[in-house]
């Protein structure tokens, strides 16, 4: 028994890299479009937070009891990942949080393992990759970076699922040795005659355990980091060309372990009731599935709308596309770039980090019982009021605020100068001074309406000091606060007994 | 706030303070030793007739041995004190309580800085890490803030405003042009202030203070001691220090227009000294113009001018050395830089000289020698807006009965 999707949230970064950039830099022709592109205070897990709040976000979401996280660039090793994402997500501490990380293929598996624990209790799948390669390179060019998250839940899914198959074989297509930043390739023309039989056969198979014929599917799927298999498996399966789901490849890349997830998350914006949804992944063997909508998904495809849950389809067209190609460089740390002549940031400290869990992964202030006044970062003694511990930690990282004043500092450290600053009032009381990111200089302004986003400030000592920024409001409201369940994170103003 | 102060208990007799500047060639133990030695020199005294000392600095070292070790202090008591941008200030202050108490007789408050081996720009090493949620903004750019919000409330034009920022460093740096110990002692244009590269915000290169070395220092006494060591002493008119809430980092209400703390310390000090018109009274300030939004800011809090109208007496050219309110005479944080612990006893020693009419003729000011003014006012500041600690003192000539 498998649960089905009753939610979904999808994350691309503000950036998008011109491919002709690349060519001008290296004076060679490059293809159009644009690729998307992490900025340099994002990270595969700083993504999947932004794309779990987003699965959030609609309402009657469940919280999860499980959260599965998988990307092929995990920020860490040997600590998990998917904890830093149930901490910014702000979950019950009662929720199991796991990675499985490394391969491409192992997205697929962290979906399929949700939609299987969904069955008992919800679960959330948070897939998010970083693909980079080798400046000049076909990696650089055709991947995108990006995250997605799925939802399951025992009642009320969207979709159910009709059949599946999976094929496996060992071969060298594309590989990484640990440590390694880019990947290696085998001859393409080899992976292409290896991955379609392996194709046909898992998309025959899947079909026949559906009960299906390939005229009965509304929307076929087809993703993979082989290109060329891709493009030859699109038109050899029997499906008509119309009902082959779009890749979005042109304007964002292909994001990898994300890509299917993001093609899935596009067609379920789109799709109408009772239609059937194929979804074949080609990566070190073959995997398909076999979906149908539900009668629940106009309900939910309304109440994204009406949340401001942007669609993939204008998400994708979207973004910022005057990132300089040197600068793109640099943060992906191809190019070492002059720093300001500051001192490099010091590591956050651990036990400092463990007490003020609720504020620096969930960005929780302490409000007053007594007064109502909300404090940024939290403390126990009442500004307005001199109340003492009489606070409840509330989490703001789902509220909307305006600029107060801001400023361009040029001195501080970044990992991408200048830095923007902004002292930011947010909507209901309480008033934060951070750092903005995503931001054009010129655009700020006393008034400018602000989110917050998850970000990775900057690493030392191996230690990667996530936190919260500002940036302006672009892809509408992204949820309405809600109370934070006692006792659900140590906030300095509630003390742990 | 209730503080009955020492109005006149105390004076200040003798004074040192050394050039500030790009010092290479001396460090902390030098630039202690010669502030010290000019001000004990300036009194007629050996360090050994001092009973206490008070060591202002931020990071220069810890302890009092910092100060013990250079000067060969023999088993005295050596305070060292911290209280940011107002390290100076906070040194004197502690010192003048200790001779009022009854403590001792004869005192150094003394402060240094040695900023410039660091090999960075700026002011660096203030905050802790913790959990690494704060904001790494530059001073600079934690005091740029003022500048929009300074606008959007009193509908400033941002041209405007420039224009007005730059009139302020221009002031200083003019005052600074004639002081010998200055770090800057050049004129700099307004075309030359406005085209410079941008630092934080709308602040250019001389919108901020620059990062300089240097020591000062300040001999207390009781005040009927006084004249046993100078003709001319000034007299402890005021002191008040207060650290704010941090209220306007998180407050909404707090519109960065103001700092409050400033208005609290100077009705304080106004309170103890008897000041009731700081414009008309003061023969001059020494203000904590780190940055040119700062200085147009306190014009406000510390009673120079009407709100939402600084900018104008800036432009009228009121706090110039030859206007009604001369500020920063001797140049300001502008010209001298800010070695943080030696601040706050620069600025007395400005009302040192010109207070006493001891400043060169070519910068004397005519409020002392024509108006006969007897007052002057130094102001510390240390944090940023919304969040600081602030000093205000006023010293005088004259004894009040």
């Amino acid at each position: 028994m498998e649960a089905g999707i009753v939610s979904w949230g999808v994350y691309l970064p503000y950036w998008r890299l011109e491919r002709q950039s690349i060519g001008r830099a290296f004076g060679t022709a490059t293809g159009r479009g644009q690729r998307a592109v992490a900025s340099y205070d994002e990270d595969t897990t700083s993504m999947a937070v932004e794309a779990g709040r987003r699965a959030l976000a609609a309402p009657g979401v469940p919280e999860p009891a499980d959260l599965f996280f998988s990307t092929p660039a995990p920020a860490y090793l040997d600590k998990t990942n998917a904890t830093t994402i149930h901490a910014g997500l702000g979950l019950s501490p009662d929720t199991g949080a796991y990675d499985l990380c490394g391969s491409v293929r192992s997205g697929w598996a962290t979906v399929q393992l949700a939609a299987l624990a969904g069955a008992r209790s919800p679960a959330m799948a948070v897939v998010s990759d970083l693909r980079t390669g080798l400046p000049g390179g076909p990696d650089e060019t055709q991947g995108g970076d990006g995250a997605v998250a799925f939802v399951f839940a025992p009642d009320g899914g969207v979709t159910e699922r009709l059949g599946h198959a999976s094929t496996t074989d060992e071969f060298l297509d594309r590989w990484r040795v640990p440590g390694e930043s880019t990947s290696r390739q085998w001859e393409d023309r080899f992976g292409e005659e290896a991955y379609l039989p392996l194709a046909r056969s898992v998309f025959g198979r899947a079909l026949t355990d559906a009960g299906i014929t390939a005229s009965d599917v509304d929307h076929l799927i087809v993703t993979g980091l082989h290109a060329r298999a891709v493009a030859t498996l699109k038109k050899a399966l029997g499906v008509p060309g119309d009902r082959v789901a779009p890749d979005h490849a042109g304007l964002i890349g292909n994001l990898g372990a994300a890509q299917s997830g993001l093609q899935l998350a596009d067609v379920l914006e789109r799709a109408s009731v009772g239609q059937v949804i194929v979804v074949l992944e080609v990566a070190d063997g073959a995997d398909a599935q076999v979906l149908r909508t539900t009668a629940a998904l106009p309900a939910v495809q309304d109440a994204r709308r009406e949340a401001g849950l942007r669609p993939v389809a204008e998400l994708v067209t979207e973004g910022r596309s005057d990132l300089a190609y040197a600068v793109f460089l640099s943060w992906r740390g191809q190019l070492h770039r002059e720093p300001p002549r500051r001192p490099d940031p010091e590591r956050p400290d651990a036990p400092a980090s463990l007490r003020g869990e609720g504020w620096k992964y969930g960005f929780n202030a302490s409000r007053c019982t007594a007064c109502g006044f909300r404090h940024l970062p939290p403390t126990r003694i009442c500004l307005s009021c001199q109340a003492v511990d009489q606070m409840v930690p509330e989490r703001m990282a789902d509220l909307e605020g305006t600029v107060a004043t801001w400023t361009v500092d040029h001195l501080a450290f970044s990992l991408s100068p200048p830095l923007v600053g902004a002292v930011i009032d947010f909507d209901g009381g309480g008033r934060y001074r951070g750092e903005m990111t995503d931001v054009d200089p010129e655009s700020v302004a006393v008034g400018t309406r602000v989110a917050m986003t998850f970000r990775r400030l900057y690493t030392t000592d191996g230690i990667h000091n996530y936190f919260w920024k500002a940036r302006p409001v672009t892809d509408g409201t992204i949820g309405e606060p809600e109370p934070v369940q006692p006792g659900a994170h140590r906030a300095e103003g509630a003390p742990a007994s | 706030m209730t503080s009955a102060g020492i109005r006149d208990r105390v004076a200040i007799v003798g004074m040192g303070c050394t050039r500030f500047g790009e010092l290479w060639d001396q460090g902390t133990n030098d630039l202690l030793t010669d502030a010290a030695i000019e001000c004990t020199t300036s009194a007629g005294v050996a360090i050994d007739a001092i009973d206490a000392f008070w060591l202002g600095t931020l990071g220069a070292g810890n302890s009092g041995i910092t100060l013990s070790k250079p000067l060969k202090i023999g088993y005295k008591p050596v305070t060292r004190v911290e209280n940011f941008c107002a390290t100076g200030s906070e040194a004197f202050r502690n010192a003048c309580y200790a001779v009022a108490s009854g403590a001792y007789e004869l005192v150094m408050a003394i402060g240094v800085e040695k900023l410039k081996d660091s090999g960075y720009s700026g002011l660096t090493g203030i905050h802790k890490v913790g959990d690494g949620t704060n904001a790494s903004l530059s001073s600079p750019a934690a005091f740029s803030f003022l500048v929009p919000a300074y606008c959007h409330k009193y509908g400033v034009d941002p041209e405007e405003m420039g224009s007005v920022l730059n009139r302020i460093a221009w002031k200083n740096h003019q005052n600074g042009a004639v002081n010998p110990r200055a770090q800057y002692q050049k004129e700099v244009s307004l075309e030359k202030i406005a085209a410079s590269p941008r630092v934080a915000g709308q602040l250019g290169v001389f919108d901020c203070s620059g990062v300089s070395d240097g020591a000062a220092a300040a001999l207390i006494c009781r005040s009927e001691d006084a004249y046993k060591y100078t003709d001319s002493p000034l007299f402890v008119k005021g002191l008040s220090l207060v650290a704010g809430p941090a209220a306007g980092a998180i407050d909404p209400d707090y519109d960065y227009t103001t700092f409050e703390e400033v208005v609290r310390s100077a009705a304080d000090a106004y309170q103890q000294a008897g000041v009731t018109d700081p414009r008309s009274q003061l023969a001059m300030a020494e203000v904590h113009d780190c940055f040119t939004p700062t200085e147009l800011v306190l014009m406000e809090d510390l009673g120079f001018a009407e709100r939402g109208t600084a900018w104008k007496e800036v432009m009228a050219g009121t706090f110039d050395r030859d206007g009604e309110l001369p500020v920063n005479p001797d140049g300001g944080l502008k010209s001298f830089g800010h070695p943080i612990g030696a601040t706050g006893l620069r600025m007395l020693f400005e009302c040192w000289l010109q207070l006493r009419r001891q400043a060169p003729p070519e910068r004397q000011v005519a409020t002392v020698t024509e108006g006969g003014r007897t007052l002057g006012l130094t102001h510390n500041l240390g944090g940023a807006p919304g969040e600081c600690v602030s000093f205000v003192g006023v010293v005088g000539t004259e004894p009040s009965d």
